[in-house]
């Protein structure tokens, strides 16, 4: 299965075997326990529950404590279903990095990292206006659209909060497995900060499946 | 950096690397991939740029090939720069030697540094 949960550790730069250097993100992933197997029988879909990292036995609630129970296995800190490529898992197994080779392609799902209130120069990407030469209009978004309308149309881009969203990098390379050490070596970056929760789904642009 | 980036870059770097600096003349062995066969080649000429750390260190190498001026770059540590070779030492006064591409001929030369310096 090639659905994993892990930390994001930062980045890097790293050979291939035929010389070329090329960026990559280290993410810290698994091992993982598939804590709950969901069938369309029981549930109304299919579905793997995996957990990852270690939580604080004394912190967990009973009703976290007894779902963990059922497969015996120790309190995690954080739970995310899978939908595919789960075939053949089972509840009670452990999923670990060496189920991913070098060239799988992956869905990476992070939250991106807080910018807090954006204007639209970083928000938007947003050209701005003259720094000089008498120009007023500096950082500000200018026109705000149509003013036959008599309102603005939903939708426009304005400042305001940017970041903190759950973003979806979509078919990301796997340079690297590193099954000793727990670590997936993923082609370019990924979203969120370091140390941050990131998702490892198999690529919905992978066909078949 | 934390523990796992440098676990991953550990390895990648070369043992030794021949020490050399800006007006040295080198010799870079490095592979090249012709017709779907590799073959090792040679380009030597003068180091013109050193720059970056770590694992993304690289230099660039100057020569004057056929009156044309060629340079090429190469990363310290990539496994395809199979050995490098310092033939010569030079007396430069910069880091980065680009007026070179403004010379040629004698106006290129750099002089020979015939004694070692004390700090490597």
């Amino acid at each position: 299965m090639k659905n994993i949960i892990g930390r994001k550790v930062g980045m890097t730069s790293v050979f291939l075997d035929d010389g070329r250097f090329v960026p990559v993100t280290v993410v810290e992933a698994g091992p993982c326990v598939v804590t709950q197997r969901k069938t369309a029988d029981s549930d109304g879909y299919e579905a793997v529950q995996l957990a990852f990292g270690d939580a604080n036995a004394k912190r967990a609630t009973k009703p976290m404590l007894g779902h963990f129970k059922k497969t015996g296995a120790a309190p995690k800190r954080f739970l995310r279903e899978f939908r595919k490529g789960i075939d053949g898992v089972e509840a009670g197994q452990t999923i670990t990095v060496s189920d991913f080779v070098a060239g799988d392609r992956v869905d990476v799902v992070g939250v991106s990292k807080g910018h807090g209130f954006a204007g639209g120069i970083k928000r938007h990407n947003f050209s701005g206006g003259g720094a000089s030469h008498g120009s007023m209009i500096h950082r500000q978004p200018a026109s705000n659209g149509d003013t036959n309308a008599g309102r603005t149309t939903k939708g426009s881009r304005r400042p305001g909060h940017y970041g903190v969203d759950r973003v979806t990098h979509q078919n990301l390379e796997v340079v690297r497995a590193d099954a000793e050490r727990n670590l997936l070596l993923l082609r370019g970056p990924v979203p969120g900060a370091k140390n941050a929760l990131v998702v490892i789904q198999q690529s919905v642009k992978v066909k078949g499946s | 950096m934390s523990n796992a980036v440098t676990l991953v870059q550990e390895g990648q770097l070369k043992a030794s690397v021949p020490e050399f600096r800006p007006g040295d003349t080198v010799k870079v062995y490095s592979k090249v991939v012709e017709g779907g066969k590799e073959r090792v080649q040679m380009f030597e000429g003068v180091v013109t740029v050193r720059k970056g750390g770590g694992l993304a260190e690289s230099f660039t190498v100057r020569r004057s090939s056929h009156g044309v001026g060629v340079e090429k770059s190469f990363l310290v540590h990539s496994p395809r720069v199979e050995k490098i070779e310092v033939s010569k030492r030079g007396i430069v006064r910069r880091a980065r030697l680009y007026y070179l591409s403004e010379k040629v001929g004698k106006a290129a030369r750099i002089k020979e540094r015939k004694t070692e310096r004390n700090s490597a």
